[in-house]
């Protein structure tokens, strides 16, 4: 015997396989980012007055990254529809826009993070807390770091405003000249760069973020497979294949989902 | 897909597909805007950024992923999962906020950070 | 060109199979059928619980006498495991840590959840339904394959330098981050990467088991017809789909904590071993470990019990030949443990801190989940009266689970309520309860789901006298090693003590436990190696049956759901022809029948085929 209703629905469900399948994986990661959200809630009402950085995150670029996202899902939709009306090559521009649109999300999302690693803050043990760029744009360094290259300073450029200050004009932030000046290590009490294990700010944001990204990643290389490779079911099967293209459209637009949720979260609030 | 889909019904959807990605892009400038105006309490910031989240999560559930028109397992499933992640969520907060009277200052709400006390983190 | 005008009618079915002989790897190592999977999994699941047990009984010669060299494998322990770990033989505080931790954990993980969940329920369940396997069959291998390298990686943190886990199946932060500082990758890395395996192979194979059940049920084989342990099978399924996820996020997290240096559970001016506070940037919470540990926790432990229930169902109806009473209430109620299972969880964590009313909150829905508990256990109970009872060894672990269940139940009440959990939190009383449940409660009934089950699966009949020697050794001794914690744990012994507590002796000048109290260390420990040897007749028996055991009919114990209505051993595909359910699972003595069961595939009114 063979397994019924892989491509056709169970009458009394009205669902083939494989779309109970996907909603049931997706309920699953609703608890997994769910996790990850309630610890955000706690973290953040937990965290010491003055250690949770607001504002690090730049907003027009989440914006973008956002409206790319949102673009990719309308693509994933608009390219199972037109498989469903037969359109083989329609499906496959679309699909070809939303596995770039997943590409360059990814990019921007590691060009961020890049950003980040090369940005530090210094506890200075005068109590003052600086934060800036070192020359060099050197990556991960730490308050250990300077012990090992045995520094005794090093250049840094402040930045115009501390997370911690109130805001100040649009304009001043911008144009603030950024001049490398000598910190001596004597004077540090802590160096950091912005990475995870800098505050649980940062440490919930790349978590949330990377494991975001991973399924971003996850999803694009499922829908490429089925794209290229895996194409070849359409001339066997149409039917089966159109089903797998929307189980992985379903997944897309969860990831998408997040997303919407990630965003003004994490940037914004 | 389970139901027979004509190639006419499925421009329709076409036509209501693009129509929600208006509105989702409507909605990403709407939360960028809404950062701008200054409410008055934190947690009504909170409150309005999710509900616009959850507006524009809904679209998506409901248009793209096709739940608006889908079967009553799949709700069930999805209602019992959206029930539990808001337990678990709501109860560990009110876990983590409500202690024993007394206790409050283990809270760090009232002692500063010895840290802070200190001029600085660590 | 549209997709409909390819001849789709054609393929209303997929192709299981590309009807070509599969070499030896395809057929019994890289299968995709559910009932070599399911064999897979039973077989690395008897292996683990048999070393998890192993680990207990050296723990045991630890807790009874403290720092002697441990007889017999003292030796062979310091050879493999190094004088560091194991000084002159003796079982080292920290050794015991790692023993108990991850005895805990391959008990839990790799030993009960894939025997009850994974192996009874893949064999089983796709058989029981009339479907020719799992919904998804690749699905299926991959969730063993992940479950194996689960079970690879938590077995070869023993030999890793530092040892295995030693920060207890809970793992709290700080202690799972800080207690191994030698080494940054360590037990507990390999634990949290163990058990994020373990968790894909649970997610996965939680789809499959619910996809199936919703999907592949033959006709006529509607929800209410369902066999109990279907039932059971399904609610398992969701808990460990929704609840799993939690803990899987909270161990990345403990694994950056680890590796990484972040402080998602590490509060604010931690010291370790001096007063200067470890470089660490602070601010993260030890009881956000708690929550999402627990959030699977308290779930998890039904995952453990709910199987044994569908077993126990199962070989009640069977031996009792009679329906089983309340079959509607047994399903309702299974439905709501597994609903109320989820809002629990802050049971185990009354002394935290928490304020009355959410400590309420949590009392009053451990209370309430009670009710529907007590419900199964009572059908079950009023499903005997009546009957005209068959005493195999499945039934007599069936008849004794009921009793050992009630009593682990009922032993959990004063840990439910918050005021008398003060006392007895942590100690050996917990210990007792929840052995109780898992140990003569959930082991008994897949002990009867092995014997009931396995004619089927291998056509031989396990032997009846060396089933009821195992049987009553093992009840005796179950309950020596277990009924004496309670006096303990009420005495105020807490757990995981290497020394048994002899730190805490009671001296002429400070209480403390007494020599009474701690005298029963021996006796537990000596029940313990008893029911070692008490597992010895039914290894024998499970061996010797498969090698020359009695062959079999069929249908051996004239039992009525589907899975007995196949050849022996079923052949892939399962059934040579369509299944139709005609009737219920459990229609035996129905008056006016020609025989005392009759099969739920049989037609109305047609001779038996």
């Amino acid at each position: 015997m063979e397994i019924p209703y892989v491509v056709k629905a169970r009458p009394d469900t009205g669902l083939f396989n494989a779309k109970v399948g996907i909603w049931l994986f997706l309920a699953s990661e609703v608890m997994l980012f769910g996790a990850l959200f309630s610890a955000y809630i706690l973290l953040r009402v937990g965290a010491d007055p003055g250690s949770w950085p607001q504002g690090l995150l730049n907003v027009p670029i989440g914006t973008f990254n956002t409206t790319v996202l949102i673009s990719s899902s309308v693509t994933v939709v608009l390219s199972w529809a037109a498989l469903k009306m037969g359109r083989f090559n329609t499906y496959r521009k679309y699909q070809a826009i939303t596995i770039l649109c997943a590409l360059g999300f990814l990019g921007i999302k590691s060009f961020e993070y890049r950003d980040k690693w090369t940005h530090y803050e210094i506890w200075k043990t005068d109590g003052t807390r600086v934060t800036g760029h070192i020359e060099g744009s050197p990556y991960f360094w730490n308050t250990a770091t300077l012990t090992k290259k045995k520094l005794d300073q090093i250049m840094f450029a402040p930045d115009a405003r501390h997370y911690n200050d109130p805001p100040a004009e649009h304009h001043v932030e911008a144009h603030a000249k950024h001049e490398f000046a000598p910190v001596k290590t004597s004077d540090i009490k802590r160096l950091s760069a912005f990475v995870p294990s800098h505050s649980t700010f940062f440490a919930i944001y790349f978590t949330l973020t990377a494991l975001h990204g991973l399924h971003v990643l996850a999803g694009a290389l499922v829908i490429a497979y089925i794209w290229g490779p895996g194409a070849r079911m359409w001339k066997t099967d149409p039917e089966r294949y159109t089903n797998r293209v929307e189980v992985s459209g379903l997944f897309w637009h969860f990831v998408d989902l997040v997303w919407i949720f990630l965003f003004p979260v994490l940037y914004l609030l | 897909m389970s139901d027979a889909h004509s190639p006419e019904a499925i421009k329709k959807h076409v036509r209501t597909y693009l129509v929600i990605f208006g509105a989702l892009l409507a909605g990403t400038i709407v939360t960028v805007w809404l950062r701008s105006i200054h409410f008055g309490d934190f947690w009504i910031t909170v409150a309005i950024a999710l509900t616009v989240a959850t507006i524009k999560a809904s679209l998506v559930a409901g248009f793209f992923m096709h739940l608006i028109s889908e079967r009553k397992a799949i709700y069930a499933t999805l209602a019992t999962t959206v029930f539990f992640f808001a337990a678990m969520m709501y109860l560990t907060v009110w876990a983590r906020v409500q202690v024993p009277r007394g206790s409050e200052y283990l809270m760090r709400q009232e002692v500063p950070h010895p840290a802070v006390r200190n001029g600085g983190a660590l | 060109m549209s997709a409909t005008t390819h001849a789709g009618q054609l393929h209303d079915v997929h192709q299981v199979e590309h009807h070509h002989e599969l070499n030896f790897w395809q057929k019994y190592i890289f299968s995709t059928d559910h009932k070599i999977i399911g064999i897979q999994y039973g077989f690395m699941a008897l292996l683990f619980l048999f070393f998890g047990f192993c680990l207990m009984l050296m723990m045991r010669w630890s807790i009874a006498f403290p720092d002697k060299p441990i007889p017999v494998v003292g030796g062979l322990l310091q050879w493999v495991l190094g004088k560091e770990a194991v000084p002159n033989g003796t079982m080292g505080p920290d050794l015991y840590n790692s023993f108990g931790a991850m005895h805990g954990t391959i008990m839990v993980f790799l030993a009960i959840v894939p025997l009850a969940f994974a192996a009874f329920g893949n064999y089983v369940v796709p058989l029981q339904i009339g479907a020719p396997d799992m919904a998804f069959p690749r699905v299926n291998m991959a969730s063993f394959d992940c479950f194996f390298l689960g079970g690879v990686v938590m077995f070869s943190s023993f030999f890793i330098p530092g040892g295995a886990a030693k920060s207890g199946w809970t793992s709290y932060s700080p202690l799972a981050t800080l207690a191994e500082r030698t080494y940054l990758v360590n037990g507990q890395t390999f634990w949290i990467i163990g058990m994020v395996l373990l968790i894909t192979s649970s997610l996965l194979g939680a789809v499959n088991f619910i996809a199936t059940i919703i999907q592949l049920r033959a006709p006529g084989m509607t929800w209410m017809r369902l066999p109990f342990f279907c039932w059971a099978q399904f609610v398992t399924a969701f808990l460990l789909l929704l609840a799993f996820p939690p803990l899987e996020a909270a161990g990345v997290m403990q694994l950056m904590d680890n590796l990484a240096g972040t402080s998602f559970f590490l509060p604010s001016g931690l010291m370790v071993a001096g007063t200067t506070p470890i470089p660490i940037s602070g601010g993260g919470s030890p009881l956000l470990w708690q929550h999402l540990f627990w959030f699977l926790g308290h779930p998890e432990v039904y995952v453990l019990i709910l199987p044994g229930m569908g077993v126990v169902a199962e070989v009640i109806a069977n031996n009792t030949r009679k329906p089983l009473w309340g079959y509607k209430s047994l399903v309702y109620s299974v439905l709501a443990i597994g609903f109320i299972s989820f809002i629990v969880w802050a049971h185990h964590m009354y002394l935290t801190g928490m304020g009355t009313k959410i400590s309420t909150f949590f009392q009053t829905t451990t209370m309430i989940i009670s009710i529907p508990s007590v419900i199964i256990l009572t059908c079950l109970f009023i499903s005997l009266w009546g009957g005209s009872i068959r005493f195999n060894t499945q039934m007599l672990f069936a008849l004794a689970f009921l009793p050992m269940f009630g009593i682990g139940g009922l032993t959990g009440l004063p840990l439910g309520f918050n005021f008398s959990d003060l006392h007895l939190h942590d100690t050996y009383y917990v210990i007792a309860h929840f052995h109780y449940v898992v140990a003569p409660g959930t082991i008994f009934a897949l002990f009867a789901g092995i014997y009931h089950w396995f004619p089927k699966i291998t056509g031989r009949l396990m032997n009846e006298t060396l089933g009821r020697v195992h049987f009553w050794l093992s009840l005796i001794f179950m309950n020596a090693v277990f009924q004496p914690m309670f006096q303990q744990g009420m005495a105020g012994m807490i757990r995981r003590m290497y020394n048994g507590g002899a730190t805490y002796a009671a001296t002429p000048t400070e209480s403390g436990l007494s020599p009474h109290i701690l005298g029963l260390n021996k006796y537990v420990s000596m029940a313990a190696w008893f029911l070692c040897l008490a597992q010895l007749p039914f290894i024998i028996n499970f061996f010797w049956t498969l090698w020359r055991g009695k062959k079999t009919p069929e249908n051996p114990w004239h039992a009525t759901t589907v899975e007995w209505d196949t050849p022996t051993p079923p052949p892939h595909g399962n059934f040579s022809r369509p299944v139709q359910i005609h009737r219920g699972p459990y229609e035996y003595s129905v008056p006016g029948h020609s025989a005392d069961f009759t099969m739920q595939t049989q037609p109305e009114k047609g001779a038996k085929h």
